[in-house]
């Protein structure tokens, strides 16, 4: 009994020294608005959630689609049923197993009308989903997800949608410990309540200072993750961000300035990473206005006046990728383009002119258009080139409005525009997440107002598609179709920025941005 | 005096109720609501989340709702932080701008007041000019130039101090502070100059020194008696204005106080955090103005309260 203290002193010590904590911090943009998986919407959210909780599947290294919890799946024939066997080693930070009880409960959870989820449409390709969640059906046991046993959980779709497995990657489609929630209802994320299943478990939230994780030894990988401790700090101001970074506060940074990037890749060339990105910055052009309605010379003739490299190597000065299709580069899809692309540009230039002559126009008659953007220096600039170019070769007049961000929703969604500046990111990398959005019958969320039936038919077809192949030949046909009608001016695909110090290893450039702190490491 | 208090505090409830009535209808005026996005959701998702936050109840309704709640201390959830009340938000958020304000204030009364006194003493001399063109960069370089600055050479540069964040105990607070206080200490010695100047002139004060009282004891028991005065009626709104946050220099170095929630909760048309925090600041100004009255009472001989 003497023994003990000194053995106790011992194994203090030895830990101590055998084990001194590492710690990474990582600039994470936003102050997380919540960090309910079912209630959050940004990209801030998002990183911290990933390192917390773990879904059916989960990211490798390189953001590709890997077995989570649950470790193999069957898929029936007609592609509507998904049979998830998990892992018997998958347990919540308590030690308790997770169960297939955790994730019926969980979407449940996430589709109630209660919970009033700005997510919850991304769930709906489940069975009974969409019911259950416009509170048309009130019994939670008319969604598809059924735990067959604790082991065993099996998802019912309503039509075969090839998408599914990629999008159960998304935190609305992570477990949430039932037996936590039921007990303490939306306080279930406050540190001393929460049960994570993930590589790290929230330690301390201080609201606009830091989000503090601690590694989760129960977790599964528990022995490869490396970094005991990850701090999340809110850096709204992308400018303290960096002067952070170089003072050496911070060791991951949510973004570069775009006006410090030609310093950043000159000063810190081994930190500067960037990769594309799966999303689009486009013009969409409001086809309920007179002059665009019925009028696809005009609006072919506005995409083909631009000169995308000088935008995106004058301008932007961000490495963005010049645009001539829609869809981004995203896996199991060619990327289309506007047939134009391949002329060079002073053909393009006269083909812009003439088509601009045929819609009715000219130097006498000019055309006259307002763009529309929400206020920032960034699109302030593209605005300004952008109709500078529409000046010089065509000599259309342009005039500028900016709005302040709720403003400037308000005016899209009630389509108080002729051309607005928009941005669209993929929710899963699939040509579906973007051309879904130009459907007839989606609402706001298609911003020019398109509709074509032909292009809804190769949609429809892609939906209920169960070959891969076929399915990806529709969408590239509908995305051909939707590049003849030329609702929108693509102008360039987004690239992800960040300074990573060359301390970290572990860090994967990939098309989701999507970098767990799991499979990091101090060099 | 503790009845004049009283009187005070009950007056201020009709104003804190016109500021009330009117930043509730205000933000409710402007286009757009908390719930747009830039990923427009579908009709029936933004029903569940009206619902949940009551705002698919007519006007009136809403804001009979929000004024019970208050009258028992609920401000209600914020609309953006949906995993915390207002309340909570400002709780968490007051005590670091109000370390950060307070420090501030100390700091710019500490040399504005002896600066200003110096110049005054010194009137057309080349002490003067030299505090006063001083005084006159401090005023004109704003706090976002000057602030980056700072952090560039002592945080960047020479490694003395954090560039940013809260966590680091004093050190966190030097730049900030510093930056914050920079233009008040301008202020509080222009004004001080100028007071002082005044005072030195009247007549109580020539009779002073008729006397034969020696200018040590006039300049304490007499001028800056009356040289204060208006130093200090400046000091109750200024004083509300930096502890209820400097946004600018909140947003510069990352402070975690309640700066930022004025803009961006109007920003984000977080309708119940733009409630609490005009609520909080209104209070705060009435009591700040209370405050200075009552100390005019002590300090000025021609006040007094029955």
């Amino acid at each position: 009994m003497r023994k003990l203290p000194l053995l106790l002193l011992s194994l203090c010590l030895t830990t101590s020294f055998a084990h001194a904590e590492s710690v990474i911090k990582r600039g994470n943009g936003a102050e997380p608005e919540t960090l309910d998986i079912h209630k959050s919407t940004g990209v801030s959210e998002a990183n911290i959630e990933r390192d917390m909780l773990e879904g059916l599947v989960t990211e490798g290294v390189d953001g590709k689609l890997q077995p989570g919890v649950a470790e193999k799946w069957e898929i029936s024939d007609d592609g509507l049923s998904y049979t998830f066997h998990l892992r018997s080693d998958s347990k919540w930070s308590d030690g308790s197993p997770v169960t297939a009880g955790d994730f019926v409960y969980a979407y449940r959870r996430a589709l109630s009308p209660e919970t009033a989820s700005d997510y919850a449409f991304i769930l709906w390709p489940i069975a009974g989903a969409e019911a259950f969640s416009k509170g048309e059906q009130k019994d939670p046991a008319s969604v598809g997800v059924k735990a067959i046993d604790p082991q065993t959980l099996e998802i019912t779709l309503k039509a075969p949608t090839p998408y599914f497995l990629g999008m159960l990657m998304h935190h609305m489609a992570f477990p949430v410990p039932q037996k936590v929630v039921e007990k303490v209802g939306n306080d279930w994320i406050k540190p001393e309540n929460m049960l994570c299943n993930g590589a790290y478990c929230l330690s301390e939230w201080k609201p606009q200072s830091h989000v503090k994780l601690a590694k989760n030894p129960n977790y599964r990988r528990a022995a490869e993750v490396k970094i005991d401790t990850v701090y999340y700090i809110p850096t709204e101001d992308q400018n303290t961000e960096l002067k952070r970074f170089r003072a050496g506060e911070l060791d991951i940074t949510y973004d570069v300035p775009a006006d410090q990037i030609k310093n950043v890749q000159q000063d810190l060339p081994d930190a500067f990473r960037s990769t594309s990105y799966i999303g689009t910055y486009y013009y969409a052009l409001n086809l309920q206005n007179p002059a665009f309605k019925e009028n696809p010379k005009l609006r072919r003739a506005l995409t083909l006046a631009l000169d995308r490299d000088i935008l995106t190597e004058k301008i932007t000065q961000s490495g963005e990728i010049p645009a001539w299709g829609w869809v981004p580069a995203v896996d199991d899809y060619s990327q289309q383009a506007i047939e134009e692309k391949s002329l060079d540009k002073a053909a393009r230039t006269d083909l812009a002119k003439q088509l601009y002559t045929e819609s009715g126009y000219g130097a006498d008659k000019p055309l006259e258009l307002e763009i529309l953007y929400n206020t920032s220096d960034n699109n302030k600039k593209l605005a300004i080139a952008v109709a500078a170019m529409w000046k010089q070769v065509l000599g259309v007049k342009t005039s500028l409005r900016n709005e302040e961000w709720k403003v400037y929703l308000d005016s899209r969604n009630q389509k108080q525009y002729q051309v607005v500046r928009s941005g669209w990111i993929g929710d899963y990398n699939d040509a579906y997440s973007f051309l879904s959005i130009f459907k007839s019958d989606v609402g706001e969320i298609n911003t020019p107002g398109y509709q074509n039936p032909e292009f809804d038919r190769l949609m429809k077809e892609a939906e209920t598609q169960s070959d891969p192949k076929l399915r990806r030949e529709a969408m590239e046909q509908a995305e051909r179709v939707l590049l003849a009608d030329m609702p929108i001016v693509p102008i360039y695909h987004y690239t992800t920025q960040h300074l990573v110090s060359p301390r970290i290893s572990g860090w994967e450039d990939n098309v989701m941005d999507v970098h767990q702190t799991q499979y990091m490491g101090l060099k | 005096m503790f009845r004049y208090i009283i009187r005070r505090l009950f007056g201020a409830l009709p104003t804190l109720l016109v500021i009330i009535t009117l930043a509730f209808f205000l933000i409710r005026l402007a286009p757009g609501g908390p719930f747009d996005s830039e990923r427009q959701v579908p009709a029936e998702i933004t029903a569940n989340l009206e619902r949940a936050y009551h705002l698919d109840q007519p006007l009136p309704v809403q804001y009979g709702y929000y004024l019970w709640n208050m009258v028992q201390g609920d401000f209600g959830p914020s609309f953006k932080y949906k995993d915390h009340s207002v309340s909570e938000l400002i709780a968490q958020g007051f005590p670091v701008s109000l370390q950060l304000g307070l420090s501030a204030m100390l700091l710019a009364l500490l040399i504005g007041i002896p600066a200003g006194m110096l110049a005054a003493l010194k009137q057309n001399q080349p002490l003067d000019h030299a505090v006063m063109a001083l005084a006159m960069t401090g005023i004109t370089i704003p706090n976002f130039v000057m602030a980056p600055l700072l952090a560039l050479v002592f945080g960047v540069f020479l490694h003395w101090l954090p560039v940013a964040g809260w966590n680091d105990g004093w050190k966190s607070a030097v730049l900030p502070v510093i930056a914050l206080a920079l233009p008040q200490i301008a202020y509080a010695a222009r004004m001080m100059r100028a007071s002082m100047l005044e005072t030195l002139g009247s007549p109580h004060i020539r009779t002073a020194f008729a006397k034969g009282l020696p200018l040590r004891l006039v300049l304490w028991r007499h001028v800056l008696k009356g040289a204060l005065l208006p130093v200090i009626s400046w000091l109750g709104p200024a004083t509300a204005a930096i502890i209820t946050g400097s946004v600018v220099i909140e947003q510069i170095f990352s402070i975690p106080g309640i700066g930022r929630h004025f803009v961006q909760g109007a920003l984000n048309r977080d309708y119940t955090l733009v409630m609490g925090v005009v609520v909080f600041y209104g209070a705060l100004i009435i009591l700040m103005n209370l405050l200075v009255d009552v100390i005019y009472g002590l300090v000025d001989p021609r006040v007094r309260y029955e």
